[in-house]
């Protein structure tokens, strides 16, 4: 019998010397397969004695599964290998772009709006829309504006050769909102409106919220703490207001609304013109004669009335400082507005 | 409206310095829009007085002239003004002064000769535009003072802003009855004084428009010099105020009317003819204003005249023919009272804006005709002389604006403002302002004063009272909201919804001008009318929109031309359209993109490369179409329309009603506009949007049968006419079809294409055998070949 711990020992050195899992069985088959050298070993027990033969094959039976286990250790090492070897050929560099469209988005001016409408809309303001081409009576009759008045100085309309016009602002929606639901209402209406004038800081198009708050109780305190509600949770942080005496045709008493500043906090820079101020609306007490053309009883009910710059709030929430880059529509620019909108 | 801090205190006790003025004044209704000093910063500028001018060795127009400071040795200082002159005392930039403008002062050689400084014009100080010669200073000015001390330059001026309510307080006295009201002081205005008449001369006056002209105060001033020099102080006023010395018949008169608020008037009495009647214009009368602007006049308006015609356009501005000179000795001052609805509009239909228009529009104070002229005698005397006569005043009272008395209510007022203020609070506000207060049963009745055209109702009563006790005393006070719910109808699409599904599909949203260039509309839209802007703002947006693309295009464009390969722009916004006089306002949505089909990466296909084409965009379409609920109601069908590939547009159905258009842009705009590469646009009716939620449809538990076909057909047959043909036959086992190939080229006759069609069948109540499949697909190879000529490619 040949010495079985030197046969172990030479099985066991092939078993390591294995590459992949085709050697590894041509090894099995050599060593425990049917002609197998150790399966050899136990066809020469015949040749010993009773006595010596089960201690004799108890060895045998030992060295293979030695020899098996060790087998099944390399199958498993290699398996395992080439389990590697393939991911790593699978490698990808995850810094390479994803593939496919970019996401576009949402003007900024369009973010600010849908931002202020869901807003009010929490508040238990419904929205409301008008035409943006108005007549005389809407856009300023109906707004306590006849003709000749100075204020119609302050709006350069745009007209039309029937006498028709580009709303100057959103207020007859106020008209157009009291005579259809009358009162009590609160209503906001954004949309863009139009003026002659263009420059730095006008732009013969724009966007105005109008708010109008009809009811039994509605008071100047009211008014001030939705407008200081309203810009507080706009801009996310605890800004400061204060309301200056005015002057609109369709509010009294009038009112202009300034919010500290939110680049200095109201300490001055040169967005505020180092007033610490920003003037950022109008508003007021419905003037009798806008509840009266609307067909709402002045004495029954009262109301507030604000308007203010869509496009002024987005400069401020963006910190944009030129009006005119929100209608030049360089996709350079409105690119950085790309956010999840309200 | 300029308030020089000096002239306010002539007229109220002013407890705060001027930045404090300006913050109590803003906070009550007259915003201060600027803060500045009298003059711009500068220093090194001292008065001093010429010794001698000689003139230059070398330069005809320079002067040599020694100039003394009072103290060291004469300056020598070469100087170009014509004025310089021995003994006149000016302003000396001395060497190191500093000037408006950066200009530093140093020693210089001009001409050859030694200049240690400079003789200062009012120009160069910033002290006026004018720039005749160095300043003029009086005799008495004190040598070697510093001059922004000597003319108090560092006095503050208020820029107010006034609301056009409120021209009472366009004035010096209007701001100061504020400051009172706000202060509780009383006015201590210079009082003018009565003259006594030095004749009896009275120029006849008729009010032929009493209504118009209620009030007509006049004085003749005879054998004044119009050639004095108005006093330095005065002219300094003026200029602080904003306004230009001319004469001293003119400095006066708006001395006073800056000063009270009463625009006056100058004629030259030797050019009146006959008397003077303030009645309405008769149609086209024709003369020649104070400006040298020739107007011929509307029949409402109100005209000043003697008897050889208009003299002046009544509250407005004074005519040519009777106007002022050097010349002039014997003048008629006017202080008149124009009610505001005879003004109102009236300058500006002569293109014109005066301070005196603009003070009658909103309403003068009609108690102060007389007041004004006298202090304008009073400053007139003083320095040029003349002989007043009496002040004759023509009225009619029954015309003059009367002020009656408002009821203000307790209750109103904290309901209104939403807090109580205390009653003699309230009385002790409008006391202040010189309203009449009287106690009434439920308040009080308040009588303003003369002067205050915007006080009629009761608010205008409280906001008085909000705007002197501050808006800030007023609290915040959170309104209850009722729990109401509204209705949120599924049928409208949330506009949120829409736009983001664009942006997820790569658009950038685009906000471009509702008024267009007429000429790209046109090109564009040759046969849809447009609404024109009377007076737009631009010749290239004078037009209203009749369809978004205009606009977006040009924002292409300009995109293309920011170095921008790949655009993709929508935008949701009002169309105009015009048809039979109706303009119907149309919320539209729409989109153009032009450039790559997906943005330049790795890992894409050819066919991923190429430009966007009408099938890209069909995609985004589709996917807005399945977000309605029934994708299978919108219809695109061939159309045609002149800004499109007449062979790539397509008229958008829903339901059978047109909604919109989906094509590419006509290839001769696309020249036109320079595009490297073919827009594609879109336009849809956003209402068309609207959700129209489906029943819900039973899934099938059963197996799913898939067979592909290729048919080769004549180009002329569409994919539609394909699909009826097939959804015919196969009814309702045809779960869906799939198109995944269109082929055209080798192998295939010519005018012929190859579609691949996938079918895909299911029932819903059991498993389709094989022989079913066999059926159906061979129902459909017969229907194709016999009705559409169909060749089944193997």
């Amino acid at each position: 019998m040949a010495d079985l711990t030197a046969l172990t020992g030479q099985a066991l050195e092939q078993i390591a010397a294995c590459g992949d899992l085709a050697a590894l069985e041509e090894v099995r088959v050599h060593w425990l397969g049917k002609k197998g050298a150790l399966t050899e070993q136990l066809k020469a027990l015949g040749g010993l004695s009773a006595a010596e033969r089960p201690a004799a094959g108890a060895r045998i039976n030992e060295a293979k599964v030695q020899v098996q286990a060790a087998i099944e250790a390399r199958r498993t090492a290699l398996a395992h290998a080439s389990i590697e070897a393939q991911l790593a050929a699978g490698r990808i560099d995850v810094t390479l772009p994803g593939r496919g469209e970019e996401h576009g988005g949402l003007h900024p001016v369009t973010e600010a709006r849908l931002r202020i409408e869901t807003l009010f809309r929490r508040a238990g303001f419904d929205v409301a829309a008008g035409p943006e081409i108005e007549d005389d009576f809407h856009n300023f009759g109906a707004l306590n504006i006849p003709p000749n008045h100075p204020a119609r100085a302050m709006h350069d309309t745009f007209y039309f050769a029937d006498g028709r016009l580009l709303r100057t602002h959103t207020s007859p929606v106020q008209i157009r909102a009291l005579q259809e639901r009358g009162a009590p209402l609160a209503v906001i209406a954004p949309g863009r409106v139009y003026r002659c004038d263009s420059d730095m800081t006008h732009s013969p198009m724009f966007h105005q919220l109008e708010g109008l708050v009809v009811g039994e109780n509605v008071s100047f305190a009211s008014m001030k703490a939705a407008l200081h509600g309203f810009l507080k949770s706009f801009f996310e942080r605890d800004v400061a207001i204060r309301l200056r005496p005015s002057y609109f045709p369709f509010t009294e008493p009038s009112a202009e609304v300034d919010m500290s500043c939110v680049f200095c906090g109201g300490k001055g820079c040169r967005t505020c013109k180092h007033s610490g101020w920003l003037e950022v609306s109008g508003c007021g007490m419905v003037h009798p004669n806008v509840l009266k053309a609307s067909g709402v009883d002045p004495e029954a009910f009262t109301g507030y009335a604000f308007g203010a710059g869509i496009d002024r709030l987005a400069m401020l929430y963006y910190g944009v400082n030129d009006l005119r880059l929100f209608f030049e529509n360089d996709l350079r620019f409105l690119r950085q507005f790309r956010t999840f909108s309200a | 409206m300029k308030i020089p801090y000096s002239w306010l205190t002539e007229w109220v006790p002013v407890p705060w310095p001027a930045p404090e003025l300006g913050a109590r004044l803003t906070m009550a209704g007259f915003e201060l829009e600027t803060l500045e000093a009298a003059a711009p910063p500068f220093e090194g500028v001292v008065v001093a007085q010429i010794l001698s001018a000689e003139r230059h060795p070398q330069a005809d127009k320079l002067q040599v002239c020694r100039v003394s400071t009072g103290s060291g040795d004469p300056i020598q200082i070469v100087c170009g003004a014509p004025n310089a002159r021995a003994g006149l005392k000016s302003a000396l930039a001395m060497v190191g002064a500093k000037l408006p403008g950066e200009v530093s002062i140093k020693a210089a050689k001009l001409r050859g000769v030694e200049s240690q400084g400079m003789l200062a014009s009012a120009k160069e100080l910033g002290l006026g535009d004018n720039s005749d010669g160095i300043l003029e200073l009086p005799a008495d000015a004190p040598l070697g003072q510093p001059l922004r001390q000597y003319l108090e330059l560092d006095e503050a001026v208020l820029d107010l802003n006034v609301t056009p309510n409120r021209g009472d307080a366009m004035s010096v006295i209007g701001i100061a009855r504020e400051v009172a009201a706000l202060t509780g002081a009383q006015l201590t205005g210079p009082h003018a004084r009565t003259s006594v008449p030095a004749h009896q001369d009275k120029f006849p006056v008729q009010l032929d428009a009493p209504a118009a002209c209620p009030k007509f105060a006049g004085c003749i001033v005879r054998g004044i010099n119009n050639q004095a020099a108005t006093p330095a102080w005065l002219r300094e006023r003026l200029r602080r105020a904003g306004m230009r010395s001319i004469s001293p018949v003119v400095d006066v008169t708006n001395y006073v009317m800056h000063e009270l608020g009463q625009p006056m008037h100058a004629y030259d009495l030797a050019k009146l003819k006959g008397g003077i009647s303030a009645r309405l214009a008769r149609a086209g009368e024709a003369f020649t204003l104070l400006d040298g602007k020739a107007i011929t006049t509307a029949a409402d308006a109100l005209v000043i005249a003697d008897a050889e015609g208009p003299v002046a356009l009544g509250g407005v501005m004074g005519g040519m023919r009777t106007s002022v000179t050097p010349q002039t000795s014997d003048v008629l001052l006017e202080s008149a009272f124009f009610s505001s609805a005879a003004i109102l509009g009236r300058a500006r239909n002569y293109g014109l804006v005066t301070d005196a228009s603009q003070r009658f529009e909103r309403g003068v104070d009609p108690t102060q005709q007389v007041r004004a002229i006298e202090r304008a005698l009073v400053l007139l005397q003083s320095f040029a002389g003349g002989a007043a006569g009496p002040i004759s005043v023509t009225e009619s009272a029954a015309h003059l604006p009367q002020r009656i008395a408002v009821p203000l209510r307790a209750s109103r007022l904290t309901r209104l403002l939403g807090v109580a203020v205390p009653p003699e609070r309230v009385t002790s506000t409008l006391t202040a302002l010189q309203m009449q207060v009287t106690p009434a049963t439920e308040g009080w009745q308040v009588t303003p004063p003369a002067y205050r055209f915007d006080i009629g109702i009761e608010p205008d009563l409280i906001e008085e009272v909000a705007r002197i006790v501050g808006f800030a005393a007023i609290p915040e006070v959170e309104a209850r909201v009722p729990q109401h719910f509204r209705p949120l109808p599924e049928a409208v699409p949330a506009e949120v919804a829409v736009l983001e599904l664009l942006a997820a599909r790569g658009y950038q949203e685009a906000i471009t001008l509702a008024f267009v260039d007429p000429q790209l509309q046109t090109q564009l839209f040759p046969d849809r009318p447009a609404l024109a802007i009377s007076n737009p703002i631009a010749s290239d947006l004078a037009v209203m929109r009749v369809s978004l693309w205009p606009g977006l295009l040009r924002a292409a464009q300009e995109n293309q031309h920011r170095h921008q390969e790949r655009i993709r722009l929508f935008e949701h916004g009002t169309r105009f359209e015009v048809a039979d006089r109706v303009t119907r306002e149309i919320d539209t949505l729409a989109g153009v993109a032009c450039g790559g089909r997906l943005p330049e990466q790795w890992g894409v296909g050819k066919a991923m490369r190429a430009p966007a084409d009408f099938y890209d965009l069909k995609s985004d379409l589709e996917a807005l179409f399945v977000s309605t609920g029934e994708a299978g109601c919108f219809v695109f069908e061939a159309g045609a329309l002149p800004a499109l590939h007449p062979g790539r547009a397509a008229r958008v159905l829903r339901r059978g009603m047109p909604i919109g258009w989906l094509g590419e842009l006509h290839p001769t705009l696309v020249k036109r506009l320079d595009f490297t590469y073919p827009p594609v646009l879109f336009e849809l009716d956003f209402s068309a949007l609207a959700v129209q939620r489906a029943p819900y449809h039973e899934i099938s538990r059963y197996p799913q049968v898939r067979r592909d076909l290729a048919v080769v057909v004549d180009e002329a047959v569409t994919l539609s006419t394909l699909t009826e043909r097939v959804t015919l036959v196969t009814s309702s086992l045809l779960r869906s079809l799939r198109i995944f190939d269109v082929y055209r080229g080798p192998g295939l006759e010519k005018g012929r294409k190859s579609v691949a069609l996938g079918l895909i069948f299911q029932d819903i109540s059991r498993t389709l055998t094989e022989q079913d499949v066999e059926r159906l697909m061979a129902s459909v190879v017969t229907d194709l070949r016999e009705n559409l000529n169909a060749r089944i490619r193997e």
